[in-house]
């Protein structure tokens, strides 16, 4: 018997979380799904005209992504809570936070990331060009994990609750706003020719301030959750 | 003069001294909105581009600056109620929530009722605008979080760590939203503020403190319904003559 | 080494306990007894530091728990009505998560000893969705092997158990208390561990 840690915990929920979605895919697909059908829709609804279609679409992923990110955050500390590892996970020997970013980064792995991959074929559908292509990946590379982050903070303060799903999107999906903004802003003034620093640096800082705090404060919502 | 300030925190004691403070505040803010209204629609002139239209100012200034103000407000109620467990901040806390939301709706309202006239949509994507429906958002998360756990002191935890994340928040969401609306180029609300008639002044000071008292005296009546449905089983709200009846 | 001052738990309006005072030393073993809507769950929940008691304290080594944290949670294992197991992982993988998560890391051939003491021999690598309801207990109830905490806090630990488990259990128990570890638990079972008193808290 050798004592673990803090890292070794980290990684520890980490694979944990991994294995688990390999063995329920269908969660992870129906995410994934999800976000491709509401993308499609789009054009259906407002007409496949392509120029406008171009202007569209950092929009209509990002709104997608947020969407399908709510779809899944409902599950994040659910099951757990449910069978009772959640509570085992609070008196764990190291602090409540690090496992908490534990289970954040495995979201982002399983329902943030199959978004950035699936992202640059559906922007070929809106006509987008390479740059832009490359740019709205970046733009979700450093973004959909902000949206595990905060989405978190929500799913534990709703968990348990009746309707937290619908819950957990209203209180969530305000905080995600300046990550759109910006997100979707950097595609658009790399198409007009601007420079895109600024943008990317703004939701650089926007990932990093999660990085910090998130932790911490959902572990808080999880204490006032539990009792 | 040493005045024990935390004797006010108890429930108990606030329940009596706000009891005291309601008829004053309500009258005084009654008052004030009538001199109000009546030195903006009577004495302020007509505004040389605007004409009649810019009257709406007159409510809809204040309800936006207290709609941000009480936010403020109730995330520091909610903190210190997280921080120091004391109930009776928690309590304010939610009573501010609905009067909140009500002045970020006012102020929305309001906004697009002037702006038909003066651009010819109800509705304009102007900076100042998308923050205070962001606000409004905001407002119902907390209180729909609020409503939703059943457990009051849940309740009271798990939606005054949202108000705290949604206020550092704020200015994030604000600052977003203005380089949004610079980088689209869209048009912003402006008020002929320059140029300003001393008489205009005195009616959004009067009507703005009206509002405050207002805000006070309603938050103060819902704190009483609260303090009085959590604190039901204790023998001091058994003793309180409106009770014993 | 365990001391609970004055506590006094409540849910929702209702007063379950208060002015509540015990000690528990070491190589003591302590039974909380009650109706059932007494506090015993409460009871324990507060020990672990999920709920806060409306009044008194929990020290632990002349500390409040709330201030030691994780120094405390060390030292300590839960067990409760929940078994904190996976249905779609092994009994073998779940028992090395669910120590790894109390801060112990196991290897797979310790991990496959506990298991087969707790009598699951031929079902390690097996998802426990397939166990029966008392096999997933004895996943869950390894754990009382494969740690060095000093303070159990076992509730309901009989439940769903046969004869055979009962057994094991009173003498993993026992051999807990031998090595001056401290237990407190409920159970609606009788529970004898030989050559020591086990001491009644009464909470209706």
């Amino acid at each position: 018997m050798k004592k673990s840690t803090m890292f070794g915990l980290l990684m520890l929920v980490v694979r944990r979380d991994l294995i688990l979605a390999m063995r329920r895919r269908a969660d992870v697909l129906t995410t994934l799904i999800f976000f491709v059908m509401v993308v499609s829709l789009f054009p259906l609804g407002v007409g496949p005209e392509m120029a406008m279609l171009r202007k569209m679409a950092p929009g209509v992923l990002w709104v997608a992504a947020l969407l399908s990110s709510m779809l899944s955050l409902g599950r994040l500390f659910s099951a757990d809570y449910l069978d009772g590892t959640l509570e085992q996970m609070m008196l764990a020997p190291q602090s409540l936070s690090m496992l908490v970013l534990g289970k954040m980064a495995a979201h982002w792995v399983v329902s943030g990331f199959p978004l950035v991959l699936m992202a640059p074929v559906l922007g070929l559908q809106f006509d987008m060009t390479g740059e832009a292509l490359v740019v709205l990946i970046i733009g979700l590379l450093l973004g959909t994990p902000i949206l595990s982050m905060v989405g978190a903070i929500g799913a534990a303060l709703t968990l348990g609750l009746r309707g937290g799903g619908v819950l957990l999107s209203l209180l969530v999906l305000p905080l995600c706003i300046p990550v759109l903004i910006f997100a979707t802003g950097a595609v658009d003034a790399v198409t007009s020719g601007l420079n895109i620093t600024a943008h990317l640096s703004l939701l650089g800082a926007f990932f990093v301030m999660a990085l910090v705090f998130t932790p911490w404060v959902t572990a808080q919502a999880l204490r006032i959750s539990m009792e | 003069m040493a005045i024990n300030w935390f004797k006010y925190a108890a429930p108990a004691t606030f329940y009596g001294l706000a009891g005291k403070l309601i008829p004053w505040l309500a009258v005084a803010s009654a008052m004030l909105f009538a001199i109000g209204l009546y030195i903006g629609f009577a004495v302020a002139p007509v505004d040389a581009q605007q004409g009649e239209f810019y009257r709406i100012i007159f409510i809809h200034v204040p309800a936006s600056i207290l709609s941000m103000f009480l936010y403020m407000i109730m995330a520091g109620y909610a903190a210190l109620g997280l921080i120091f467990n004391t109930r009776l901040s928690a309590m304010m806390a939610s009573a501010i929530a609905p009067t909140g939301a009500l002045f970020a709706f006012i102020s929305l309202w309001t906004g697009a009722l002037w702006g038909k006239p003066m651009w010819g949509v109800w509705w304009l994507w102007d900076a100042r605008m998308t923050s205070e429906l962001i606000l409004l958002f905001l407002y119902l998360g907390f209180i729909a979080l609020h409503a939703s756990i059943d457990d009051p002191r849940r309740a009271d935890r798990a939606s005054a760590l949202l108000a705290i994340v949604g206020s550092v928040n704020v200015p994030i969401i604000y600052f977003s939203v203005k380089w949004w609306n610079t980088l689209h180029q869209g048009s912003t609300i402006k008020f002929t503020g320059s140029s300003m008639h001393i008489a205009m002044q005195q009616a959004m000071f009067t009507m703005m403190a009206a509002c405050w008292l207002y805000a006070m005296a309603v938050v103060f009546a819902r704190v009483r319904t609260i303090i009085l449905e959590r604190e039901r089983n204790t023998t001091w709200v058994g003793e309180l003559s409106e009770v014993k009846q | 080494m365990l001391e609970v001052r004055k506590l006094a738990c409540s849910r929702g309006d209702h007063r379950l306990f208060s002015e509540l005072s015990f000690t528990l030393d070491s190589g003591q073993i302590m039974q909380v007894q009650g109706a059932n809507g007494s506090g015993k769950t409460s009871l324990l929940r507060s020990l672990c530091g999920f709920l806060m008691p409306d009044e008194g304290e929990i020290i632990w080594r002349g500390e409040n728990i709330r201030e030691l944290d994780e120094e405390y949670y060390a030292e300590m294992m839960y067990l409760g009505h929940l078994n904190a197991i996976k249905d779609e992982l092994s009994g073998l993988e779940n028992l090395r998560i669910s120590a790894g998560l109390s801060g112990v890391e196991l290897t797979e051939k310790e991990a496959m000893d506990a298991l087969r003491r707790m009598g699951l021999k031929g079902r390690e690598m097996l998802p426990t969705k397939v166990l029966s309801q008392g096999q997933r207990r004895r996943v869950a109830l390894a754990r009382m092997l494969v740690n060095d905490a000093k303070l159990w806090i076992l509730d309901e630990p009989l439940a769903a158990l046969d004869v055979g488990a009962v057994a094991l259990i009173q003498q993993l128990i026992a051999e807990h208390l031998a090595r001056q570890g401290m237990v407190i638990f409920t159970t609606h079972q009788p529970l004898i561990v030989d050559g020591i008193d086990v001491l009644n808290l009464n909470l209706s």
